[in-house]
Order: C-alpha cells, then sequence, then structure tokens
C-alpha cells in the first residue's frame, strides 16, 4: 500500500511539474496572436495610406490612365471597409474576405507599377522613387507580419491541440479556438514580377 | 551508474555545440567579415566608427559581409539574421543591419522596429543608390561600407542617445542558462540522491575545488558575480553531502567548449542587445 502511494504521490508531482508552468499558456499566447494580428493590420494600414500619394505622383505624367488609377482608388476604399478585430481570428471566412480585398488591392498597384513603366520621365522622379522605395519596404512589412502571424497562430493552435494543453484548456478555457491563419493564394505564390 | 552519468553529460554536451545556428556567421564583432572584403585596418577603422556610435547612442549597428546567400532572397536572410544575433537594444530594437552579398552581387540594410522612424525605407534605399553602390561598382567594397556605415549613422543620430548604455558583457538570454544548469544537475543529482546523505567530511577539498570551478565558469561565461557566487555555494553545499566515489569516474567530463547559440564572443567583445527587427529597409544590386 505504501509504495502504491508513493508512486502515486510521484505521478502527481510529475503532472504537477509539467501542468502547472503551462496554466496561463492559452490566454498568454491569444494574445500573441492578437499582437501579431495587430501588425499585420497595421502593416497593411501602411501600405493603403501610401496610395494617394502614389496615385497623384504617378497622374501628373501619365493622366489618362483613367482605368489603373480608377482600379487602385477603388481596391484602396474596398481594403478600408474591411475592419478585423481580434474575435473574428477564428472565423476563416471573415479571413477569407480580408485577404481577398488586401489581394485585389495588390494586383491593382502591380498594375498601376507595370503602366508607370512606360513613363521614363515618370521614372527617374525622386518622389516617385522615394514611393516606390517605400512601397517595397511595406510589401516587405507585410511578408514578416503575416510570417510572425502564422507562427503566433500555430503556437496557439498547437497549445489548444496538443497534451497538457488540452486539458488545462478544457477545463479552464472553454471557449479558446482554433484560429485562422493565412494562405498562400495561387496569385501570391506567382510573385509578381515588377521589373524596373 | 557513474559511467550512465558520465554518458549522459557528455551527450547534453554534443546536443548543446550541435544546437547552434549552422547557417548565420558567428557574431564575432560588429564586422563581419565572412567574405573577406576588407583588410585588417579597414575592418578595425568600420569597427571603432561603429562602436564609438553606439556608446553615443545605444543604437547597434553592424556591418556582415557574406560568402554566399544560399539561394535567400538577400531581405529575408537579413531579418533572420537580425533577430537571431539580437541587434539593438531589447527595450529599444534600435539596430541596422548592412549586408553585403559580393557572390550574388547584392547589398541591404535592414533596420530595426525602432530606427524605421529615423530610417524610413526610401532613405535605406537612396543610402544604397547613393552611396554604397558606385563604389561597388568599381569594386570598391570598402568604400561603399564605409560611406553607407556614415550615411546610415547621420540618418539614425537623433533618434536615440542613451546615457545609460550597459555594458555589452551583461546582457545575456536566460536560455542559454538552461544547458550549463542541466550539466550541474547531471553531476551534482546523483551525489545528493546517493546512498550518503549525510556530511563527509572528505568531501570538503573536492566540493572547495569544483565549486570555485563552476564560480569562475559562470563569471566567466555570464559576467554576473551574484550568479557565479550562488552557483558555486549551491554546488558546495550539494557536494558536501555526497557521495564522493561518484567522482572517482565521472570527473573526467569536462565544460569545454560549450558554445550556446546568440551572440557571445570569447573575452570582452560585441554582443547583441537582443533587439528585434520588422522587416523595414532596403535592398540594391550591381
Amino acid at each position: 500500500m505504501k509504495s502504491f502511494l508513493s508512486v502515486l504521490g510521484v505521478l502527481i508531482i510529475i503532472a504537477a511539474i509539467l501542468i502547472l508552468p503551462r496554466i496561463n499558456n492559452v490566454p498568454k499566447l491569444d494574445e500573441a496572436v492578437n499582437a501579431a494580428w495587430a501588425q499585420v493590420d497595421n502593416q497593411y494600414k501602411r501600405r493603403a495610406d501610401l496610395i494617394p500619394n502614389l496615385v497623384a505622383t504617378v497622374k501628373g505624367y501619365a493622366s489618362h490612365e483613367k482605368e489603373v488609377f480608377t482600379q487602385v482608388t477603388e481596391a484602396r476604399a474596398k481594403v478600408g471597409q474591411i475592419t478585423l478585430t481580434p474575435e473574428m481570428l477564428n472565423d476563416p471566412k471573415a479571413l477569407e474576405m480580408f485577404q481577398n480585398a488586401q489581394d485585389s488591392l495588390s494586383s491593382a498597384l502591380s498594375r498601376l507599377l507595370a503602366v508607370s513603366e512606360n513613363y521614363p520621365d515618370l521614372k527617374a522622379n525622386q518622389n516617385f522613387i522615394n514611393l516606390q522605395a517605400q512601397l517595397e519596404g511595406t510589401e516587405n512589412r507585410i511578408a514578416v507580419a503575416r510570417k510572425d502571424y502564422i507562427k503566433a497562430v500555430k503556437d496557439y493552435n498547437v497549445e489548444l491541440r496538443t497534451i497538457p494543453g488540452k486539458w488545462v484548456a478544457a477545463l479552464l478555457y472553454p471557449e479558446a479556438e482554433i484560429k485562422q491563419t493565412f494562405t498562400a493564394t495561387p496569385a501570391e505564390q506567382k510573385n509578381p514580377e515588377v521589373a524596373f | 551508474m557513474p559511467l550512465f552519468r558520465y554518458l549522459l553529460g557528455f551527450a547534453l554536451l554534443a546536443f548543446t555545440l550541435l544546437s547552434a545556428q549552422p547557417a548565420f556567421p558567428e557574431l564575432t564583432s560588429r564586422v563581419v567579415d565572412e567574405a573577406t572584403l576588407f583588410s585588417a585596418a579597414q575592418k578595425a577603422e568600420l569597427e571603432s566608427t561603429l562602436e564609438n556610435h553606439e556608446n553615443n547612442t545605444s543604437n547597434q549597428v553592424v556591418v556582415v559581409t557574406l560568402k554566399s546567400l544560399d539561394g535567400y532572397d538577400i531581405r529575408d536572410y537579413g531579418l533572420e539574421l537580425g533577430r537571431a544575433w539580437g541587434i539593438g537594444q531589447k527595450d529599444k530594437n534600435n539596430g541596422v543591419l548592412l549586408i553585403i552579398a559580393p557572390n550574388e552581387r547584392k547589398v541591404s540594410i535592414e533596420v530595426g522596429y525602432g530606427l524605421e522612424g529615423a530610417l524610413p525605407d526610401a532613405t535605406a534605399k537612396s543610402i544604397i543608390d547613393q552611396e554604397i553602390l558606385p563604389y561597388f561598382k568599381e569594386g570598391d567594397y570598402f568604400g561603399g561600407a564605409k560611406f553607407g556605415v556614415d550615411a546610415i549613422i547621420s540618418a539614425i543620430k537623433g533618434e536615440y542617445v542613451s546615457y545609460e548604455v550597459e555594458s555589452s558583457s551583461k546582457s545575456f538570454k536566460f536560455t542559454d542558462l538552461i544547458m550549463p544548469l542541466i550539466f550541474l544537475f547531471v553531476f551534482i543529482a546523483g551525489p545528493v540522491f546517493g546512498k550518503k546523505n549525510k556530511f563527509d567530511a572528505n568531501n570538503i577539498i573536492p566540493a572547495l575545488i569544483f565549486s570555485g570551478f563552476v564560480g569562475i565558469f559562470t563569471w566567466i561565461m555570464f559576467s554576473i558575480l551574484l550568479l557565479s557566487i550562488t552557483l558555486s555555494i549551491i554546488v558546495f553545499i550539494s557536494m558536501l553531502f555526497a557521495d564522493p566515489t561518484v567522482y572517482e569516474n565521472s570527473s573526467g567530463g569536462s565544460y569545454s567548449g560549450y558554445s550556446g547559440g546568440g551572440g557571445f564572443s570569447s573575452g570582452g567583445g560585441f554582443s547583441g542587445g537582443g533587439g528585434s527587427f520588422g522587416g523595414g529597409g532596403a535592398s540594391g544590386s550591381w
């Protein structure tokens, strides 16, 4: 009897050592996901903010390319209408809508830059050069923010799906749900070639 | 049993050595010249400029030349490298990396989160186009690096002026403690939980020697006196109550060669302050 109790005691101690330090993991990882999302949202907004200036500059040299300007401006308006709050990060439809809107803006931007290729004076304009650099930088930051977000979501989902996180969540955080993450769209995978 | 413990300690040592990042060069100083583009004098001049800047502002600017990008995009590589090395102070993320990849003829400036205001992407691009590439096109790597560094420093000078610059040897990551602590437990846990759990006078001398060794070792690795003293005391007390026969076989294991990941250099050098990067910066090619 005594040895049974001591074995049980050891097992309980081991279980406590494994579980107690992780008892706050779910909310912590959840907050990490929210923070990572805020960064993604931030960088996308930054890109949207660059667009009016970009359109104005290109218009200065290529005013009759009306279709391209309209597309970009409309895509930007659409992006501005969709906001994703942290609660919506569990909803695959919401994320898909967001991603589609941003992808439309990406395509419209590519077209705008492609059209700019035909105007050497525009390409030499220092303001345009700066805007291009900013745009490139922002696209890079978007990529980094997405990468960090995907990782944050992965850490959270793994915690929810593996033991002992699964048990802790079932007991203490029953409302916790698997979160959605970005998928690489076929358009993205093709990496638009904008050659300068 | 002693043999097993020795083997376990050795296996942990091997694991420690292998867990260092293989793909990145080691952060030995503020100029990591893997592609050997600079002479010793040139390297020293760049290092001095960068060191002075850090002493004045706490910004960490590092120049790295790479033999090869291994197929990676230079911005992707730069981001991972900046994060792995932890360039910039942890609370400010004020790091900048100037990366030169002569094999792929690419150069980039990677800007930490904290300096994105002072060194925006457009400015980084201008620096690359106007200060760096003209020299690289002539094959003058030092010229490009020097004027690039000067331009970067001019851009970021005003942003962070810190009069409380931490001495670089103080910064360490807690994760770097894990391996040495595991070693300690392997060599101590056994004896402590061994058969003889009472004070044995024969243990005093080995206890003194070993705890002294532990103290000196942790002092060299982490330069934190309190840590060294605490660990020495723990080791000393543990060993006083230990079974001495254990050490006759296992004392052959040694601590030499521990090298964790992260920005340490041996002997009063430079290490990353733990800063992070978010993708800001620009790149160019020639």
